[in-house]
């Protein structure tokens, strides 16, 4: 039986494309009915006939390959072609989603999962239209060269941590191996990690984790914690828009939502073009970045977004992992309490 | 057959054989010599660029070190000035904006102080000031503003000690790249030291992008800085700053080697070090020398080809000139060569005429002094040598030949001379008579005679000429005339010897001499007399088969001396008896390991055999001589003669049965 695993796992993998493959022509079939069906119009490829909605979408981050199937959605038509005319903001430190939605500045905000539970309780009643990163891809790294190798070596040391979002994993990290570290802020780099200020910082797979590979790290002097292997996979990237917004155009969210799919399901399987796309809004943005750094972002993005390898479950928050994220934040007194799934989420999946 | 179609084998001439090895021993020579000296001044090269490699980069980096150290300076007597409360707050924002004014590099600087530093204040705005349009101008940061996590306020809080930043560009987006220095204020409190703040200032990296791009070793050399994350600071491609990174840039080429001077580069280390060129496009070479100050690390790149340019081509020349010195060498030594070899295959072409016989072929003359000349030399002189000797054979053969057709003339006279018809009287039944004489290689002189008298009277002779070749023949001759001649005058035999001998002694100045035994047989009697000259004994067989030989009155051989005497002898044949008469060719015939036939083989031979008519007789006669000697050479002529008495009254010879 060994012996005829590989080929099996490797017929799985190659039927998994194929699937893919089924699943996107299958879903832009099912995609188009309702959109047909709730427009009234008889043909969506004519939307000309109907005027395009303008709306606004503000992802949670400068531009980068983390929000490379939004650029694709745009540069292919996918919104326009369901009759919305997306204006993609320029994200940031300085401009949190939650506060453009709260301010009317943006329609669709790109959030962290936990983050929009906590904006929810704090008074931005935000809607998860669909749960798009499902896998978390946040880490603790240190380097070996700092004695340390296992969870219990971080005991007593200086670990750099961003905001409370993000601190609920390690923090559940370090309950469980019953050490405690000094947590120090970090900020937008990993350049005190990398000078020793800290002796372990955060990281998301997909970003910093590259970053400090590309500082001249290689991964065999890296002592790599991931949270998701910890049993705190959060998920992470979703998108959101307000409760208002959902109520009173609804047909927009939607159609949103199904061409930001498209967008991403086309990336995956146009990797380069799309990070054509990727780039030329990196380059409009004169950020200090490059291409190789974002090749590595996209792919595992790609892995994060799909961990099952099943594109049909794209942009679908499950109960259970929404249900982890929340009573973790309880626990942690991140909220007061735990939103419904249903009041939360919006099942467009 | 297979052998003679094959193609023989490729021949080599000397010259270019002798060509071919000069050659190949002198480019091995030139091409271990050639090696070395690349090697070798490759090596030194190598090294030398190192050394002006590493002073350049040194020197640049003071340079650099420098610029940066003066930057410096202001914001770090800020810092120590307000966290010792040697100066306030506001003399300390007045130093600095006349610092920002003063340095042209200098962007923009602050005070920015832990909120815990004003307790019991709400948060405040922080004092900044920016440079716009060249005017430095107060643009304090808003109270929201939370500066507290951003890497200029945190690397120098968590490490202690004054940081650049990583470089950045200026906020108001355009294309000058930053990088802040930020020195922390240090407040001592009891002893115990107290982080209050920072001190920053934005600094300008033009122009240490201008010192670095100053840098420009050899043809297409460049130096560039790297940030110590390795991100690219100062590059001559400029769309390589900041975006990239050395490890980015060998991710990208997958280029490991890149990556380890990438990672020696950002450890702060020192080194130089050779780029395959997968990620720079061609092999490179690189010094590379930390900044102490800021931890960045200036590289100097210079391509291979630059550094090896001027020794490629000196070496280029080298082979050039060594290819064209093969070329002449080549030239030289086949012209050499053939020089050398052109008289000997020349002659090897004359020999093989001289071989076919022509000796009178034009052989080359070389005059000269050398073993060519020698071996020319001894070709004339064997030519000679042969010339002459064929000449003598020449002369040689045609005397040999000459007297070869003397010697036939003889054996034809000696042979003309003898009666040759047999059986020479068929009438005549009371005896039969044969008679046989062969030849030797050089004629002697034997004879044989028989004719009859009268018609009952029978004369026989047997004879021996003593000498060989054209004197004994002619002897012969003279002597078989006479006795015929006499003969028929006076039968008696022992008076016609004599009187053959006086003729003979007449004008014998070559003095020679002739045996004979000669007989008269009367046969209607059966008597026989006989008479004899110095001759051999002739043998009688008896009708019985008995053989003896005859004894022969004395007598000497005829010829040299006149007057001499014989006697003649009288026997009474029965019918049936033989007589075999005979010369010394059978008696002292030799085998071959020259032992004599001799009378007793004879006499064995002649009672054994049952033939008794004179022809087979003869015949078996001749066979055992002839068996006898085998295949040694008849030394003389073999004379046989056979007469059988048959009686008065017989008819016939019972050989012409």
């Amino acid at each position: 039986m060994a012996g005829a695993m590989p080929d099996e796992m490797m017929s799985s993998r190659r039927a998994t494309g194929w699937r893919a493959a089924a699943w996107a022509v299958c879903l832009l079939l099912f995609l188009a009915a309702p959109a047909r069906a709730q427009t009234g119009t008889s043909d969506v490829s004519a939307p000309a006939a109907q005027p395009l909605q303008s709306v606004t979408f503000i992802p949670q981050w400068e531009p980068q390959a983390q929000f490379a199937g939004y650029y694709c959605a745009l540069q292919r038509g996918f919104y326009r072609a369901r009759g919305l005319d997306v204006t993609i903001l320029r994200g940031g430190a300085t401009r949190p989603p939650s506060r453009l939605l709260a301010e009317g500045k943006a329609d669709f905000g790109s959030l962290f999962l936990g983050k929009a539970i906590i904006d929810r309780a704090a008074g931005v009643p935000l809607v998860n239209l669909a749960q798009m990163v499902r896998q978390g891809s946040l880490l603790l790294v240190a380097k070996k060269a700092r004695g340390i190798r296992v969870p219990a070596d971080l005991d007593g040391k200086r670990v750099s941590m961003w905001g409370d979002e993000f601190r609920i994993q390690p923090n559940m990290f370090f309950a469980t191996h019953g050490i405690a570290v000094i947590p120090v802020p970090q900020g937008f780099t990993v350049d005190l990690f990398l000078r020793d200020g800290v002796d372990a910082a955060s990281a998301m797979r997909y970003n910093e984790y590259h970053a400090i590979l590309n500082s001249g790290w290689d991964p065999d002097e890296l002592s790599v914690f991931p949270m998701a292997e910890a049993g705190l996979d959060f998920p992470e990237d979703g998108l959101y828009c307000l409760e208002s917004f959902w109520r009173e155009r609804p047909q927009a969210a939607r159609a949103f939502v199904e061409a930001s799919i498209e967008g991403w399901l086309w990336a995956f399987a146009h990797p380069r073009e799309a990070l054509d796309i990727a780039m030329s809004y990196v380059n409009g943005a004169n950020l200090p970045t490059n291409r190789v750094h974002q090749q590595w972002m996209f792919d595992h993005i790609r892995a994060a977004m799909m961990p099952d390898g099943r594109p049909e479950n794209v942009g679908r928050l499950d109960r259970e992992a929404y249900e982890t994220v929340a009573r973790a934040l309880l626990r942690e007194g991140l909220i007061a309490d735990v939103p419904a799934y249903e009041e939360f989420h919006v099942r467009l999946r | 057959m297979s052998g003679s179609a094959k193609t023989p084998p490729r021949r080599l001439g000397l010259a270019v054989r002798l060509a071919a090895l000069i050659l190949t021993a002198t480019s091995l020579l030139f091409a271990v010599a050639f090696g070395y000296n690349y090697q070798q001044s490759r090596a030194l090269l190598l090294k030398n660029v190192e050394n002006s490699a590493k002073s350049l980069t040194m020197a640049t980096v003071s340079k650099i070190e420098e610029v940066l150290h003066q930057l410096q300076t202001v914001p770090e007597a800020v810092a120590q000035g307000v966290g010792s409360h040697v100066i306030e707050q506001p003399q300390a924002l007045v130093m600095l904006a006349d610092f920002l004014r003063d340095t042209p590099e200098a962007f923009g600087g602050g005070l920015f102080l832990e909120d815990h530093a004003r307790a019991g204040q709400a948060r405040r705005e922080a004092p900044y000031f920016v440079k716009r349009d060249g005017r430095v101008v107060y643009d304090p940061l808003g109270a929201d503003y939370d500066y507290s996590f951003m890497d200029w306020y945190m690397l120098p809080k968590h490490l202690g000690r004054p940081q650049w930043s990583e470089p950045y560009y200026d906020e108001a987006g355009g294309n000058i790249l930053m990088a802040t220095y930020a020195v922390p204020v240090w407040q001592d409190l009891d002893g115990e030291k107290l982080f209050r703040g920072v001190v920053t200032v934005d600094i300008s990296l033009e122009s240490l992008q201008r010192i670095v791009a100053k840098l420009h070793p050899g043809i297409s050399g460049y130096a560039f800085l790297v940030s110590r994350t390795g991100r690219i600071v100062s590059h001559p491609n400029k769309a390589l700053i900041m975006r990239s990174s050395v490890f980015s840039r060998a991710e990208e080429a997958d280029d490991p080697e890149l990556r380890t001077v990438g990672r020696a580069m950002v450890r702060g280390q020192q080194g130089f070090a050779r780029l395959g060129g997968k990620a720079i496009g061609k092999p490179i070479w690189i010094y590379y020398a930390p900044l102490p100050g800021a931890e960045w690390s200036l590289g100097l790149v210079i391509p291979e080809d630059d550094l090896f340019a001027d020794l490629t081509e000196l070496h280029r020349d080298v082979v050039l000139i060594g290819a064209g010195g093969f070329t002449a060498l080549l030239l030289l030594v086949v012209l050499i060569a053939s020089a050398v070899t052109r008289p000997i295959r020349l002659l090897a072409r004359k020999t093989i005429e001289i071989a076919k016989g022509n000796l009178d072929v034009d052989l080359p003359v070389v005059s000269r002094s050398d073993e060519v000349g020698d071996l020319s030399r001894s070709f004339h002189e064997m030519r000679r040598a042969l010339k002459e000797y064929i000449a003598n054979l020449t002369e040689t053969t045609k005397a040999k030949e000459r007297m070869e057709s003397e010697l036939k003339i003889a054996k034809n006279i000696q042979m003309s001379f003898l009666p040759k018809r047999f059986p020479p009287f068929p009438d005549i039944g009371a005896f039969c008579l044969h008679a046989q004489l062969e030849p030797a290689y050089e004629v002697g002189g034997d004879l044989y005679d028989f004719f009859l008298l009268d018609e009952h009277r029978l004369f026989i002779s047997v004879g021996d000429v003593s000498g060989k070749g054209v004197p004994a023949a002619l002897f012969m001759a003279v002597t078989k005339t006479l006795t015929k001649g006499i003969a028929e005058q006076d039968p008696d035999p022992a008076v016609i010897l004599a009187k053959v001998n006086n003729e003979l002694a007449e004008e014998n100045d070559a003095m020679l001499f002739v045996t004979m035994f000669c007989a008269i047989l009367d046969f209607r009697t059966g008597e026989l007399a006989y008479s004899n000259a110095g001759h051999n004994q002739p043998v009688l067989i008896g009708a019985d088969g008995a053989a003896r030989f005859l004894a022969l009155p004395p007598g000497t051989a005829m010829g040299p001396i006149p007057d001499l005497s014989y006697e003649t002898r009288r026997i009474l044949l029965s019918p049936g008896d033989t007589l075999v008469a005979y010369t010394d060719g059978v008696n002292e015939a030799q085998d071959e390991a020259e032992e004599l036939f001799g009378n007793e083989r004879l006499l064995g031979f002649l009672r054994r055999t049952r033939e008794r008519a004179p022809d087979l007789l003869t015949r078996a006669l001749f066979a055992e001589v002839h068996a006898f000697a085998g295949k040694a050479p008849q030394a003389d002529d073999i004379t046989v003669l056979t007469l059988a008495w048959n009686g008065p009254d017989a008819d016939a010879c019972p050989g012409l049965r």
